[in-house]
Formats: structure tokens, sequence, C-alpha cells
């Protein structure tokens, strides 16, 4: 198939951008998104043109790497899919397709649809974590766990933080994500005696890059993995929790 | 875990943070308003007593289909109610003041979340954004808002002081409700108010079970449900009055 790109290309961070037009041809419909760039890049290689620069790495949707903005959403039209796993059979030939970065001021644009999600890093630096030593590998079944609850800390751990819940939210919130890495520690037993120091000190990282949550579900719906809202009303619970009850102890 | 030590960024400089520095109170109440989580508590618990508040009005209202003395009755009653324990209009100027209170509160926490939704996304997306969930409801909040904040002013005016309301007669409120909505300019901004009221409470009635955590996935559906009929409730029987009015079923 043939198709139409209209990319946004940026020289680096300072430089205002733009969008420039490309067109993709022959493109097969088993390739992925990001393998219908590389074709693109190789012919703007030989042509003597900056390629595209994109982020990529695993190519198999569990990484977070690789994010793009495709014609108003994150990670394009298919649900529960990040881009790299988006193939080209969801597109007819003749398609215009529009490709942008993440727009967050937390997310700084490097080069054209490179964006650092280096904030990301900091909120999970501010909590999301046991610090307790743990030495070797506990046996299995030593803590019981009921299985709801492990399946529910499941849920919440497969975010790859790719950061398209923040990419997607109209108020550049990163709820989803901080909800994620907060809930698959405060649910399970490892993760109750620094619950809600953990919540409020991840909470309080995330609140000083990101926007607020207004409950549009629009995080839910970009999300590659397919997250729950119901973990952002377990964050604003426990948040609440820590605030009222002042269980926050200051190890300082 | 503020023990932790910051690991060394590699690469290009680190991130700076977007909003500004919050200031740390000791006071539990005022450290939580001072987070954006604890804004939205306090847009949900205002907004709670929002929703109390407007349902009731509705309700009391419809003693305008009773009749002129039904309605003008209940009108002075609002002012009785607990005397003599309570003086005269004593729970009446209490709910006021809860009002007020909890109006500012609100209109105040959604002007500091707005200019903090701004700051995190300085440049808009340059390509038409598609949105899948957020619906029309939700991203009209502000506008739906600033509508329903206009409208009280003159509701207000017309209602409560007389003076946007020529034949105001204190004490009949059946007379200057009829005199009022037979303008028909005036009826239509009533109605376009109560719609506009009716979309802010269906994302506000359905938000604000998210925002306060109360989230159980054996009843999340009944939350949809339940903003839907309580919207759906106040803003029809709302706009009915000033249509009855208009169509001479209330004179």
């Amino acid at each position: 198939m043939d198709l139409t790109l209209k990319v946004w290309r940026q020289d680096g961070p300072q430089d205002a951008g733009r969008f420039e037009t490309y067109s993709a041809e022959s493109i097969s419909e088993d390739m992925s998104f990001l393998e219908m760039l590389d074709v693109v890049n190789e012919r703007l290689v030989e042509e003597g043109t900056e390629p595209i620069a994109f982020d990529s790495d695993c190519r198999e949707g569990i990484c977070g790497t690789c994010g793009l903005m495709i014609d108003g959403q994150a990670h394009g039209p298919q649900r529960a899919t990040a881009t790299c796993q988006l193939h080209m059979r969801s597109y007819r030939d003749g398609d215009e397709i529009t490709i942008e970065p993440w727009r967050a001021a937390a997310f700084p644009i490097m080069k054209d649809l490179v964006v650092d999600r280096s904030p990301f890093d900091r909120i999970v630096e501010a909590g999301g974590f046991i610090t307790a030593p743990t030495g070797s590998a506990p046996d299995a079944n030593l803590i019981p766990v009921p299985k709801e609850d492990s399946d529910l800390a499941f849920e919440a751990a497969a975010c790859i933080g790719c950061g398209a819940c923040v990419a997607a939210c109209p108020n550049g919130a990163a709820q989803l994500f901080t909800a994620a890495k907060l809930a698959h520690l405060n649910l399970l037993p490892q993760g109750q005696p620094e619950r809600y120091q953990r919540t409020e000190a991840m909470v309080d990282e995330m609140e000083s890059y990101f926007g607020s949550c207004t409950n549009h579900g629009e995080c839910q719906a970009a999300c590659p993995k397919d997250i729950s809202i119901d973990f952002i009303a377990l964050l604003n619970r426990d948040y609440g929790k820590a605030k009222f009850s002042g269980r926050r102890k200051r190890a300082d | 875990m503020s023990t932790t030590q910051q690991p060394p960024r590699h690469g290009t400089q680190a991130v700076p943070p977007v909003q500004p520095p919050r200031k740390r109170t000791p006071l539990w109440v005022v450290d939580l308003y001072g987070s954006a989580i604890g804004k939205k508590y306090v847009m949900a618990v205002t907004g709670l007593v929002f929703m109390g508040y407007v349902l009731s009005h509705m309700i009391g209202n419809l003693k305008l289909y009773v009749g002129a003395s039904e309605l003008n009755f209940y009108g002075e009653w609002l002012r009785e109610i607990g005397y003599p324990a309570l003086p005269h209009s004593g729970l009446l100027w209490l709910l006021r003041i809860v009002l007020l209170a909890s109006l500012v509160l609100h209109v105040h926490a959604s002007w500091s979340l707005t200019r903090m939704n701004r700051r995190a996304r300085p440049q808009r997306y340059q390509s038409r954004r598609d949105y899948i969930a957020a619906d029309f409801a939700g991203r009209t909040m502000r506008w739906t808002g600033i509508i329903v904040l206009a409208f009280i002013a003159f509701h207000l005016a017309d209602l409560t002081f007389g003076t946007a309301n020529p034949s105001f007669e204190p004490g009949d409120v059946y007379g200057n409700v009829v005199a009022s909505f037979s303008r028909w300019p005036v009826a239509l901004l009533y109605v376009v108010a109560n719609a506009a009221l009716g979309f802010h409470l269906y994302h506000g009635a359905w938000s604000l079970f998210q925002t306060m955590g109360w989230n159980n996935r054996r009843f999340n559906h009944w939350r949809r449900y339940f903003a839907v009929a309580f919207a759906l409730i106040v803003a029809v029987g709302n706009v009915s009055f000033p249509i009855a009015v208009v169509f001479g079923i209330v004179s």
C-alpha cells in the first residue's frame, strides 16, 4: 500500500518544529508501524536526508520505549496496543497518517518524535520500591497473598511506563502511571509497611511535573497495557488516608 | 523514602520540575488542599453539597405545580425551620453560608487546577486530537461551570433580591416566578443554564466517585447510571418550570 505521512520534525529541544510530508510506498500490511517508519527512513538516508528520529527498543510491546501520537491518538487507533505492535493492516492504501511526539511540559522533545520521559523515573525514585534489603529470593508462598489481590497487583504491574497516559490526558496528568506503580506495591503484603509514605512521596513528586486528573478516562483508553482507572481511585484513597492520619514518618 | 540517594543521571540535563514548589504546612487539611488531589477532594465534597442543594431546590420548587399558597407557604417555612430552637431564618442563613463557602472553594480549586493543567502542557498538539473516552460533558466542565456561575448571579438578582425582576414582591414566590418566566428571554436563559447545569452535574456526579476513591468493581457500572439519572432528574425538573410558565400551564 502507498501512504502519505505528515511527520513532526524538530531538529532539537530548542527548535520550533514543523510538520513535513513524506510518502511511504509499497508498504506491506504485515509490517509494524515502526517497520513502516524504518522503510521511510531507509529511503530518506539514501536521498541524503536526515532520517526521522523515533524511540523503540524491544518491538514486542513490553518495554515501553516506543510511543507516538498517531492521528490524534496515543499509540494509534488499535486499543491496548503499543506503537510497535500496531500493524499496517489497520490502514488502507492511500491513507494519510499524522504522527506527532508526546506533548507535555515534563516530556521535552529531544528530536523529531523522541521525548525525554525521565520525570517518570523521578516518580519511581520517590518511592516506587521496597526499601528493605531482600537478600536471596524467599520461598514461594512464604507470604500468603489472596489470588484476587495478586491478580489486581499484576494488572497494575503490567505498566511499561511508555507515557501514553500523559500524552492522551487532556490535562497532561500522570495519574495512571503513578497509580499503577503505587498499586502493584500497595496491594501486596510486601508493600504495606511503606504504603502511605510511598503514596505521599510519589504523588508529591508527580504533582511537581504533571497536570491534575479530571477523570476523563482518556489514559485508560490509550494504555497499551489496558490498565484501569480503578487504580487512580485507589491512589486518591491512599493519598487522602496518608494525609488524614499523618501516617508518613519522616526519615530525616 | 527521603533517605534514598539520587542516582547519577546520564545523558542530557535532568528535566526541571514543571510546577512551582509547594509550601508545606503541618495542618493536614491545609496541606492536603495544597496538593492537586486534595483540591479534587474539595471539589468532590463541595460538589456533593451542591448536588444535595440543587436536588432539594428542584424538589421544593415542584410545589409550583400545586399552587400559589402551597409554594409561598413552603417559602415561608424555609425561614422558620427549627424555630424557636433556631432564630428566624437561622437554618437558611447557615445553609447560605455553607453554600457560599463551598462555591468559593469549588471555584478556587478549579481555577488553580486549570492553571496547573495549562502549565503541564504549554504546547498543544499541533494536529487534531481524536478523543476516545473524554466526553462532551467532561471536556466542557469549565464552560458549563462558568455558565452556571453567571446564572447563579442572575438567578439571585431575579428571584432572591428582585433587582432583575420589575414586578418583584417579597414573599410572593409564586407570583415572582410567574412574572419572571413570562419574559421569554428569561425563560430561555433558565432553560439554557439548566442544560449546562445538567452536563456539569453528569460529569461531576460520576467523577466524584473516582476522586473520593469510591471504587469497587462490583458497583462501578452503577456510578454512570447514577450520574445520568441524577443530572437528568435535576435538569428536567428545573427546565420544566420556565416551560410550564411560557406555555401557560402555570399562570
